[in-house]
């Protein structure tokens, strides 16, 4: 590990004024991933500002909206009365990641900046485009059992590790930021991003920007909701695939849904076309089959990973049918 | 009536407080006056030579002592001289592997030390290289040496021509034995050639033998302290080249040196289970007798050493069979040499065999535990020997009855309900019933308590917690009373921990020093008029003595060469297994064993549940990932290896036959440290093959494989 300076702040304003003030600057929450990566070599900053005395952990019902400080702990989120009636789906995803020790000190803001878990962004004696521009990917003719089978590049083909952003995504949350210029408002559909030609970028979040809190409207699905990860361990495991599924019911019918899939894409990845194919029909196994087959178009599998081909569309049907009978 | 005391399950490990409170100190936590910190620097290139070293740098980063590497020779006499097949470190600018040392950074602090590590920079002559044993294999001009001689019964090949046969092939991929503790040494080298280590080893005299021999100083010279260990699994059966390192390096600076490594660094240079190829044949009568087993391996090994191990031994003589053959070839390729890890080639080849069984059951459409106990051999076929006992017939129906064998359908998938799938599994591990030479000593004092001492390890069996029962059921002494010292290379010699040897090794020698301790006190009370059964103390306190001293070395008779001596368990397996996702969930296991009396019952539980668990891991989730193109490693951290968690475990039942069998020993206990893991690979994947109709010859079982 290489030398850094370390600063503590209690404000999010200072906080921004000192990320402005130096460029290799980074903000410390929970540091289960930043550490790791910086014991790694993969980074180096030479500042990590300290913001987990900032007072950004709130989690309180403001309006039709539910305000998640960036700050809360993924633990307290996942414990809160207010999700686990409200926005239960939120609840089961925070769940499912890491391991309870890792979701005591993981924030909220430091789960959706997480990076990819590719063995070969971690090894620096290989090529990663997203970690070193320009050396070429390891992964895309080679181990890539865990990687993404939407909207690839031929730069980059990881996948963003989070169970909870996959949630939160699925429940339109919106992500607030400070900015120099005062707040800006992003959904979260447009946080993350695809890899493209940029793979070292994983999201829209300005390098002078600071997240604040998310932003999840109420909504209907509480009652019918699910979160199915599959994985090669019962816990602590990544997603192989994952899935999101909220259904409004009204008998049989499907008066509202929400689909999001992890585990497939560099980006949480919302199933549209299914959702649409579904909203007014019924919610019955050959309908979720017919959505599934929706959601796999432009799916591509790169050898170790084809199995998602057929794992992706049976987790949907799966994860529908789970929410369908949670009533 | 000692004879028939029954060791209930409130006798707790002796250290058990000790561990779960953080009063248990281990190797890394001794902290030395003068303590330095090494570093490695390791090879990123998989074979070639270094063609240069820039250690400038590092030399000049803050808080350095020094930087040892094949540049500057750091001294070791035995290295000066040629060949020798261990890897000599420091003393050659060959690279055979990618992770090896090629340096150690010393430096006064840890954080020091890892930041100057990073400044060395080497530059290599790159070498064509293979990491990947299916590609050797299919290589015909790839080196494969013989790893055990052939072996043949009657015909070669019979199953070929059998009324019904199998023939098929299972591969396991490299398992890597993590346990939680980081390997590594603190080396504290003083004048006049005094060496003391702190050491994470199975084996503290092996520890011991291995530095005098390395650096020719008397073995008098060397002291080596384990006393505990956080686990082993067989990777700390040797003194590894990393630990010659840092001696080497405390010798040159004159102070001593604290080495830990990564956990990255725990999947290349400390040994891995070999990835492994077998085919097996197999052939039986058309009512399910067996008349050919054909069993041939091939196991990874390194190009600077040759790894062998048992894969193909079971197949010899677990079953009634006129005619075996069986080959075991070991293949280098250009990785860190492998080691034993639990079960080791035997729990290899237990994949291998019991799946195949049971696919040559299902082929004869009979019950794979009837056809087990059908070929259920009366007598060693291999060695023309009696067993010395073997009650797995009645194991057989014991651990059918706990795991509701009864409800298994023969036919594959007939268990369904909504998207899951119930299958059954059930699958035989058996080990040699080892039995080393051991010294034990015995201190019997006035105050009433037994101090025993042995050079033998902990590696998490219970070692002190079974000698304390052995030892308490011979004297009468509560084992509160009873110490048993261990982890010291100062104390009487015992070989190191492995091979599931120790109960049945030091707990002989154990047994010897309380029978003559007995016999001593049973003289003096004669000697000074007492009543035989005068309690030891008074015996002593009459006689003015504050204590007595026994030592006594022991081992096996001739009763060795006339019985064939082996321990068994039998796993049976209840899956559920979901049929859109792959998922595997374990119900139930059931693990009997079979190795003669439990002198520890609440620590042979734990071992049989501990072996089952590395089993689930071998079967379900274990698997060490390289990328070929670059002999690296892709998964070689915790979140990405994964053993199993805590959820992926069911309800565990042990059962044990607990009958003793005298010919092994006087306890009539067997070891159960290998058996406890080995075959269960097999019972899971035959109780998927039952749940689903898949049968997945290669492990670990992983959902895309069940889709696939």
């Amino acid at each position: 590990m290489i030398n850094f300076q370390y600063l503590r702040t209690t404000t999010a304003k200072s906080a921004l004024t000192l990320l402005q003030k130096d460029k290799n600057a980074k903000f410390l929450g929970g540091g289960t991933n930043l550490i790791d990566l910086m014991k790694r070599g993969v980074t180096a900053p030479e500042k990590l500002i300290d913001i987990n005395h900032v007072p950004l952990k709130q989690i309180e019902l403001v309006g039709s909206k539910i305000h998640i400080g960036a700050m809360a702990t993924n633990t307290a989120v996942a414990e809160h009365p207010l999700i686990q009636e409200k926005l239960p789906l939120l609840s089961w995803a925070l769940n499912a990641g890491a391991s309870a020790q890792l979701r005591n000190v993981a924030t909220v803001g430091g789960n959706m900046m997480q990076r990819t878990r590719c063995g070969y962004f971690y090894d620096t004696e290989m090529p990663c485009n997203k970690r070193e521009a320009g050396s070429g990917c390891g992964a895309i003719d080679g181990f890539n059992r865990m990687h993404a089978i939407f909207g690839t590049s031929d730069k980059c083909i990881a996948v963003h590790p989070s169970d909870m952003c996959i949630a939160l995504v699925a429940l339109d949350a919106e992500v607030v930021l400070a900015t120099p210029k005062g707040e800006r408002k992003i959904l979260f559909k447009d946080f993350h991003r695809l890899a493209g030609d940029t793979p070292q970028l994983d999201n829209n979040l300005k390098a002078d920007e600071m997240i604040v809190r998310v932003e999840v409207p109420l909504n209907n699905f509480a009652k019918n909701a699910y979160y199915l990860k599959v994985r090669d361990r019962a816990s602590y495991a990544f997603a192989l695939v994952s899935v999101a599924a909220g259904l409004e019911l009204q008998g049989n019918k499907i008066v509202n849904v929400r689909l999001a899939m992890g585990g497939v894409a560099h980006k949480p990845w919302r199933l549209t076309s299914a959702e649409d194919f579904l909203k007014g029909k019924e919610a019955t196994t050959e309908n979720f089959e017919q959505a599934a087959k929706l959601s796999m178009t432009g799916a591509k599998g790169f050898g170790e990973n084809d199995f998602k081909l057929t794992l992706a569309p049976n987790t949907i049907i799966e994860a529908l049918n789970l929410a369908k009978s949670k009533a | 009536m000692m004879e028939n005391r029954i060791l209930k399950d409130e006798n707790d490990r002796v250290d058990g407080f000790l561990k779960v409170t953080g009063g248990a100190k281990y190797f890394a936590e001794y902290e030395l006056p003068g303590l330095t910190y090494g570093v490695l620097v390791t090879s990123t290139i998989t074979k070639g030579k270094i063609t240069s070293l820039n250690t400038k740098e590092a030399e000049k980063a803050p808080g350095v002592i020094a930087v040892l590497s094949h540049l500057n020779k750091p001294s070791a006499p035995a290295y000066e001289q040629e060949g020798g097949s261990p890897m000599k470190i420091f003393y050659t600018d060959k690279i055979f592997y990618n992770g090896q040392p090629i340096a150690i950074v010393v430096a006064n602090t840890f954080e020091r030390a890892t930041y100057a590590a990073s400044l060395v920079k080497a530059t290599y002559a790159k070498e064509a290289f293979n990491t990947d044993l299916e590609k050797a294999l299919k290589d015909t001009k790839a080196k494969k040496l013989q790893g055990q001689p052939d072996y043949k019964r009657g015909t070669e090949n019979a199953y070929k021509t059998a009324e019904v046969k199998i023939e098929q092939e299972y591969v396991l991929p490299i398992e890597t034995h993590n346990p939680m503790e980081l390997h590594g040494i603190i080396a504290d080298w003083r004048p006049a050639n005094k060496v003391t280590v702190y050491a994470k080893t199975q084996g503290v005299k092996a520890t011991q033998g291995t530095i005098a021999n390395v650096f020719k100083i008397p073995i008098e010279n060397i002291q080596v302290n384990s006393e505990f260990v956080g686990g082993g699994f067989g990777m700390a059966l040797r003194t590894w080249p990393l630990e010659i390192a840092t001696v080497m390096a405390s010798k040159h600076i004159g102070k001593p040196v604290k080495l830990v490594i990564t956990r990255m660094q725990m999947f290349t240079m400390v040994g891995n289970r070999p990835a492994a190829i077998q085919k097996v044949g197999l052939g039986a009568t058309k009512d399910g007798k067996l008349t050919g087993i054909t069993h041939k391996a091939f196991g990874e090994s390194s190009t600077y050493e040759n790894f062998t191990e048992g894969v193909v031994n079971m197949a010899k003589f677990m079953y009634q069979c006129d005619n075996v053959n069986t080959s075991y070839t070991i293949v280098p390729v250009d990785l860190g040499v492998p080691i034993w890890m639990r079960g080791p080639g035997e729990a290899t080849g237990a994949f291998a065999l019991e799946s195949a069984i049971d696919e040559l059951a299902h082929e004869l459409d009979m019950d794979p535990l009837d056809f087990r106990i059908k070929n259920d051999p009366e007598m060693d076929q291999q060695k023309n020997k009696p067993f010395s006992s073997k009650n797995l017939k009645e194991a057989y129906k014991l651990g059918a009855d706990k795991i509701g064998w009864s409800k298994r359908k023969n036919k594959p998938g007939s268990l369904v309900e909504g998207s899951w799938k119930t299958g059954y599994g059930v699958s035989v591990g058996v080990f040699n019933a080892n039995r080393g030479k051991a010294s034990v000593k015995g201190i019997l004092k006035a105050d009433g308590t037994l101090v025993l001492q042995s050079a033998t390890s902990d590696i998490g069996p219970g070692t002190g917690t079974g000698m304390g029962l052995i030892a308490s059921k011979l004297l009468n002494i509560p084992t509160s009373k009873i110490t048993f010292e261990l982890g010291d290379s100062s104390l009487p010699p015992a070989p190191s921990q492995g091979g599931s040897a120790t109960l049945s090794t030091i707990g002989s020698a154990v047994n010897d020093v309380c029978v003559a301790l007995k016999s001593t006190i049973a003289e003096l009370a004669a000697n000074s008029n007492m009543d035989a059964t005068s309690k030891f103390v008074d015996v002593l306190k009459k006689n003015n003595l504050p204590s007595i001293e026994v030592t006594k070395e022991s081992q096996s008779g001739k009763e060795r060469d006339s019985y064939s001596m082996y321990s068994f368990s039998i796993h049976f397996v209840q899956v559920k297994v979901h049929s859109l996702t792959g998922v595997v969930k374990i119900s139930k296991i059931v693990s009997v064993g079979d190795s003669g009396k439990i002198v520890s019952p609440k620590t042979a539980r734990s071992q049989m549940v501990g072996g089952a668990v590395g089993g689930i891991g071998m079967a379900l989730t274990e698997e060490s990932i390289l990328d070929h193109r670059y002999g690296r490693y892709i998964n070689n951290n915790f979140a990405d290896y994964h053993v199993p968690v805590n959820a992926d475990v069911p309800e565990i039942e042990v059962i044990f036959i607990d009958k003793p069998d005298y010919l092994v020993n006087p306890m009539g206990a067997k070891g159960m440290g290998e058996i406890a893991l080995i075959g269960f690979s097999a019972a899971l994947a035959n109780a998927v093959f039952n749940a689903t109709g898949k049968r997945i010859r290669k492990l670990p079982i992983t959902p895309d494989k069940i889709l696939a």
